[in-house]
């Protein structure tokens, strides 16, 4: 995550230098915009899988797989942002 | 085990293992179509992204399925914070991936593009008519004909 981090910060320090910083600024506030919405998602799909295994512990294995599901799906929208995040990358 | 998994090593409560690994098989079947078809319109250099593009989408499901079974061992307690966790770690290890490989002569940002999200969704979908999610079969549906051989065998 460090190396991540760093990498993130040179490639907006590159950018600045060269005039094209607030194209960075912009994607990387994208991704981070378009990372809230799957998080929020997730936390609700895992909140009621949760909530599912504990009222009927003998469901829990469909309660998991749909969890799962709902999970993938829901992080294609953090994918597309991560796509356009890329495409905006000077 | 009777479904659709060949991993018979897949214990049966472990069914998004179960789910993901099947996943990871039918992307291994349609990956040689992709990388044609990505050969044909973009060339070598689209061959290799859409190469890189299929790695992630495919570790990415048999990673997130991992982490999931790995925190119910543990406690279901311990799954919100893993599965967040995972979905935050798992965008930083394709961001890490990726950023230090997007300016190279070999990679090409469309067909990574196209492939990341067709193929992520296109499984899903692929996927669902597959699931079973029910008591007895909590993963994949069984396999008819499988049953019917073996119910003529007996």
């Amino acid at each position: 995550m460090l190396s991540l981090i760093a990498s993130t910060i040179s490639i907006l320090a590159a950018a600045v230098t060269e005039g094209e910083g607030l194209k960075a600024i912009g994607a990387g506030l994208g991704y981070g915009l378009a990372a809230i919405g799957p998080g929020v998602g997730i936390g609700i799909v895992v909140g009621a899988a949760i909530d599912a295994m504990t009222r009927q512990p003998e469901s829990a294995g469909t309660a998991r797989t749909t969890m799962f599901l709902g999970i993938a799906f829901t992080e294609a929208l953090a994918l597309i942002g991560f796509v356009v995040f890329i495409l905006l990358l000077p | 085990m009777q479904n659709n998994s060949d991993a018979s090593s897949i214990p049966h409560d472990a069914p998004e293992r179960e789910v993901a690994t099947d996943i990871f098989r039918r992307g291994l079947i349609i990956s040689p179509l992709l990388l044609l078809l990505a050969l044909i319109f973009w060339g070598v250099s689209g061959l290799s992204s859409s190469a890189v593009a299929l790695g992630i989408v495919l570790a990415n499901f048999l990673a997130g399925a991992w982490i999931i079974d790995w925190a119910v061992k543990i406690s279901p307690q311990l799954l919100m914070s893993a599965v967040l966790g995972g979905f935050v770690f798992r965008m930083g290890v394709i961001t890490a991936a990726v950023l230090p490989i997007r300016n190279q002569e070999w990679f090409e940002i469309m067909p990574f593009a196209l492939v990341l999200i067709f193929l992520h969704l296109g499984l899903l979908i692929w996927e669902t008519r597959y699931v079973s999610a029910s008591l007895s079969y909590p993963g994949l549906k069984p396999r008819v004909k499988r049953q019917k051989r073996k119910k003529s065998l007996d």
